[in-house]
Parts: C-alpha cells; structure tokens; sequence
C-alpha cells in the first residue's frame, strides 16, 4: 500500500468516525457505536502489512479495520443506518459485519469474543497449509478476559499461524490500564506462553505497519503466534453518549498532539513531492467517499422484517 | 442384528463420519489417547492420528471458539464437553458466536457439541447436570437429544452434515448400556421428527434422552396394569416436533411430561405451554410435569434418587392421570 493512499484511508476512517458521531447527534442513526478516532494508525498499518489471503477478526470498535480492510463504506454505513444494503442486512449494526472476501472475520460485541474465534481461523489455515495468517484485534480491556489467556496457551501450544494486536488505547470504557491491569505492559503477558511480545507506537503508521510485516512473516515462516502491543489513544468516547469524566480535557489536548493523523502528515511532508494541496487533495477523495456513503445509507431501502422469517439457520 | 452399546455405535458413527469427510476432525479434553473421559473416543487416534483426534489443554471456552472459528473457515468440528455442566464454560461463544454466525452475519457454523448430561453416577451436583434448558431458549443451537442407540447414531450423522451448531446430548446412563441394531450405521435421521414409540390411548408421555428411555420402561409397566400409555420420544428439542405431540394429547386427552432437570424453568414447561395453545379443548384433566425439585444433584445414591425421575414415578404420575 502506498503511503499516501495510506493516509487517505486514515483520513477515511477519521471522517467516517466524526460523521457517525455527529449523525448520532442529530437522531439519524439509532442504537450504538464505538468510534476509533485516534487509532486509524493501527488499522490501517496494519492492513498495509498483510496480503490478501490474510484473515482478520475485530472487535466492537471495528469500522476503522473493516475499511482498512477494504470495506465499501456506503455498506458500512448502511449498516449502521439499519438499511437492507448494509454488510448484514441492517441485522447486525455497528457491531456485527463480516466480509470473508476480503478476509474480514467480524466486528464482535462481546469483550474478548474473537480471540479463540481467530484461533479457529488459524487452526483451519495450518491444517489446509494455505500460508494464511490471522490477525485478531483486541483491546486492553479484553486482555483482561480469561479466554485470552486461555486461547493464547492454546495458540502457542499448537503453534498456529496467528498475529494477536491489542489496541491499548488507554482505557477499557472508562477504566484506565493502570487501574484494570496489574501489569500494564501488556506485551509482557507473551512471555508466560513462550511466544514474541513486542509493544509499538501505535500512532506510528510506518512503525505498526513494518512490525506487523516482520511478525506476520515469521509466523507465515511456521514461526508460530506472537503478540503485538500497539500503544495508542483513543480521543473519543467510548461510545455514543459518554462524558468522559474518567479524564480530564487536559490529558485529552496533550494526546491530540500526538494525533496519528498529524504524524503521517508530517512525515510525508519530509517529501518535497508532497506538498499541503496534495494532502488537501486526498482528504477531499476521503470526505467525498464519506459523503457519498451517508448519501447511499440514507436512500438505500430499509430490510423486510419478513425476510427474518426462514433465516435462523443455514 | 447385533447388540451394542450406546457408545460403541457413538464412535463407530464417529469413525464413519471421520472416514467420509476429511473436513471432519474431534477436539476436546482427553479424547485421544486416554479416549474421552466415558471412552467414547477411545481407539480413534490410531485411525485418524493426533490432528483430526485433537487433545486441548483444559479450556472449554477457547476449546469452543476455536472450533467456531474452524467451522466458519470450511471445517467441520465435532467438540467433547466432558461433561454438560462445564459447558457453562464455553456459553459465551456458543450464544454470542455459533447462534449469531447465519442470522446475523449470514455464514454457516458447521460444529457439533457432544457432551453428556445427566445424574444417576453419583457424581454430585456439578457433574450430573441437564443444562439443556438454557439453549432451548437461544435461537440459532439446534438440540439433539437420543435415547437409543440407533436414534443416536442416526442423529449424529444428521448433526455433523449439518450447517448449524447442533448441541447433541449423550446422556451419561445410555453410554453403557445394549440395545439391538443392524449390522449396518443407519442412515441419518433428519431433526424436528419425534418418535411415537409406543401408541397407546390413555395417556401420552413426552420425553427425551434417558428419561425417554425410562418412560418406554415405564409403559411396559402400565400396560400390565390396563393403561396402554403413548410415548414420545422427542429426539429433538430444536427443531420441537410438537404437532406429533398435539396430534397424540387430541387423542389421548392427557399429557405429562418427564424431565430430568428441575420444574422451574424447565423445557418441559415450554412443551405444556405449547400443548396447551394448540389443544386445550382437547384436554380432560391438566397437563402435569415430573422433573426433578429445585435443587442442585446430591451425590449420596438415596439423595440423588429421591431427586431424579424414576420409572415407578413415571407410573404413578400416569395411573393418576388416568384414575
């Protein structure tokens, strides 16, 4: 991936996330979200790391991945729009898309839900030999679950091909990592499994982008699982509706500083073929592209509830 | 004809099923080797070898995630739960994952949860359980519940061909007991068909798993007495057979209900309260339930005897109706 069609995918999950939060706002779209502002760099590095036929599993804060991941974003927010043309149907919403042609394993509701699911995904690539590699994303929060420890025992054990990221965005909804995690280095947790545990900085796109890549094809290598620590913030809520009394705005403008968004600005700028218009330009492309979902959202048909009727099973 | 036991035609019907489809594979908490903690894996791993005879570390909410994951990717997993009350474990991947997986995100779940239910061993009140209430009311897990080995395997092989979770009970006393079968697996049996096993005019029992197995005793028993019971072995709990049962209470105008678990709460109040929309006018006395009290299994064989449904109970509920 091109860095600068990198960045404008980060811009595309940055105005997709601002959007969805001021439509909530406005009473357009019901029921929940969690927005990724401020960690699109761990997306969309990620993504730039892995080939096609890799898989990849989410959590409930997965818009970014999913578009990282090559997510048509009028689908995406059709979905959250309860619309017929949305990933699921509008039966999913924010929470619940999946994509398996593009290798995306679903966003998932449930803290921690996806990590022995990613499991599956690698257990099936190491006995089809198919040289897949599974990433599953999770967040601090659900470090803190027990099947992760259970799953990642499991994992090395069996050496399957499979690339564990916590987000570590600083808070598990309103509970800092210093107050939900003994140890708050995260990484560290690799070391009880025999596995590689690396942290990152993961507002750093070129960073998260070439650590994956470098994990990613020792665990392609037969190298077994490895677990990465991708230290970002969150600069939103939670979700829709939260206050945010667990911090201050202080510690909220000091983290703006470090905006991913601004560090892939500046560090494309040390390219004199790039200049702020041609900048200007992508983020035009990306608000386009964000405009045009809340458009096709907005007039897609809403799904027939009796198609619900004769679909419980496959 | 030949005798086997319940499970010897649970790995033969395994086996089978391991030979016909490369997809197939078992996992779970000492199924290789050791062969499973009721011996139903046991000799399997010689055949098909440590990957597709997979041994997890003791991790049954990962053990069963992974077998979701696996499933959605092509695979098709069959999971040993030791026992049903550690399945309380894995609830979360089957309810919020394998239930979700077709209605929500539209792709198919292919995986089969073996796990025995079930008291009568004296193995106290967290190994002798019947949970299957707690997934009769999640949509999306379907529930196969044998009385008999014929119906077992038959069910089985219907649950592994299968594109959904399918939950299938075995239940702990069948394991080792004999019944008569042919020489040859029968063929799969389809769910949502329940079985009338025995027709008779007077009263009608529903059940299934073992206490199917004990209201088939239990009829035998009242026909000596001049009451001709009809009993219906449900086989499946998702999809419920109930026209079979609606069209046998028309008949028969009464109607109990055997359940292993406790009364409250139970499937059996589900199966009443289903009768009862579809044929009360039908009804000459009340539909009764016979399951266990609201208390956790006791170990000591008196206690947990006075808790679990007997076939002389079964009788006694019945003449009752009857009288």
């Amino acid at each position: 991936m091109e860095t600068l069609r990198a960045y404008e995918l980060m811009q595309t999950i940055r105005y997709f996330e601002e959007t969805i939060e001021r439509l909530f706002l406005e009473g357009r779209v019901m029921g929940t979200a969690h927005t990724c502002i401020g960690q699109e760099a761990v997306a969309v590095g990620v993504a730039a790391a892995l080939e096609p036929r890799d898989a990849l599993t989410s959590t409930h804060r997965g818009h970014g991945h999913f578009l990282a991941r090559g997510a048509d974003a009028g689908r995406v927010m059709a979905e959250l729009f309860g619309r017929e043309t949305g990933y699921s149907h509008g039966r999913g919403g924010s929470q619940m898309m999946m994509d398996p042609s593009l290798g995306f394993y679903g966003a998932n509701g449930i803290t921690g839900g996806s990590i022995p699911f990613a499991a599956g995904l690698a257990l099936d690539a190491k006995i089809r030999k198919s040289g897949r590699v599974t990433v599953c994303f999770f967040g601090d929060g659900a470090s803190n679950q027990g099947v992760f420890h259970e799953t990642l025992n499991l994992a090395a054990l069996w050496r399957l091909p499979v690339l564990y990221i916590v987000e570590n965005n600083g808070y598990a909804m309103s509970t800092a990592t210093a107050h939900g995690l003994a140890n708050t280095h995260i990484a560290d947790r690799a070391a009880g499994y025999g596995i590689p545990g690396e942290r990152v900085d993961g507002n750093d796109f070129f960073a998260v982008r070439d650590t994956v890549a470098r994990l990613a094809a020792g665990i392609r290598n037969d190298g077994g699982p490895a677990l990465l620590e991708c230290l970002t913030y969150r600069l939103s809520g939670h979700s829709r509706g939260d206050p945010r009394v667990y911090r201050t705005r202080e510690e909220e403008a000091e983290a703006r500083k470090n905006d991913p968004l601004l560090r892939m600005e500046a560090a494309l700028k040390k390219d004199p073929a790039i200049s702020d218009d041609v900048l200007a330009a992508r983020r035009q492309i990306a608000q386009t592209r964000i405009d045009e979902a809340v458009r096709f959202a907005e007039t897609s048909p809403l799904p027939n509830p009796a198609a619900l009727q004769g679909s419980l099973f496959a | 004809m030949r005798t086997v036991t319940f499970t010897q035609i649970l790995r033969e019907t395994l086996a089978a099923e391991l030979r016909r489809d490369p997809s197939v594979f078992l996992m779970g908490e000492d199924i290789g080797v050791y062969g499973g903690s009721f011996g139903v894996t046991r000799g399997l791993i010689g055949e098909f070898g440590p990957e597709r005879i997979r041994d997890t570390p003791i991790s049954e909410q990962a053990l069963t995630g992974v077998a979701i994951g696996a499933a959605v990717a092509g695979q098709r997993p069959v999971i040993e739960i030791m026992f049903m009350d550690f399945i309380t474990l894995a609830v979360d991947q089957l309810v919020n994952m394998a239930a979700k997986l077709h209605p929500i995100y539209g792709r198919a779940c292919p995986l089969v949860v073996r796990t025995p239910p079930g008291g009568g061993r004296g193995y106290g009140a967290t190994h002798s359980q019947s949970l299957e209430r707690l997934f009769a009311g999640v949509p999306g897990i379907l529930i196969a519940a044998p009385s008999n080995a014929a119906d077992a395997s038959g069910l089985l092989q219907t649950a592994i061909r299968d594109n959904n979770p399918v939950l299938f009970l075995e239940h702990k006393l069948l394991y080792p007991q004999r019944f008569e079968v042919d020489d040859n697996l029968p063929t799969p049996i389809p769910f949502g068909h329940a079985k009338i096993v025995r027709e008779g005019t007077d009263v009608t029992i529903v059940a299934w798993s073992y206490m199917a197995h004990l209201a088939r005793q239990a009829a035998v028993a009242l026909a000596d007495g001049g009451i001709e019971a009809e009993v219906i072995d449900l086989l499946t709990l998702n999809p419920l057979d109930i026209d079979t049962v609606v069209e046998s209470a028309k008949r028969t105008g009464r109607v109990m209900i055997v359940e292993e678990g406790p009364k409250t709460g139970g499937f059996a109040a589900e199966i009443a309260a289903q009768v009862f929309e579809h044929a009360s006018d039908y009804l000459e006395k009340p539909i009764r339930r016979l399951a266990s009290p609201d208390f956790p299994i006791p170990s000591a064989k008196n206690l947990e005897a006075a808790c679990i449904p007997s076939v002389p109970e079964i009788v006694a509920l019945a003449r009752e109706l009857v009288g």
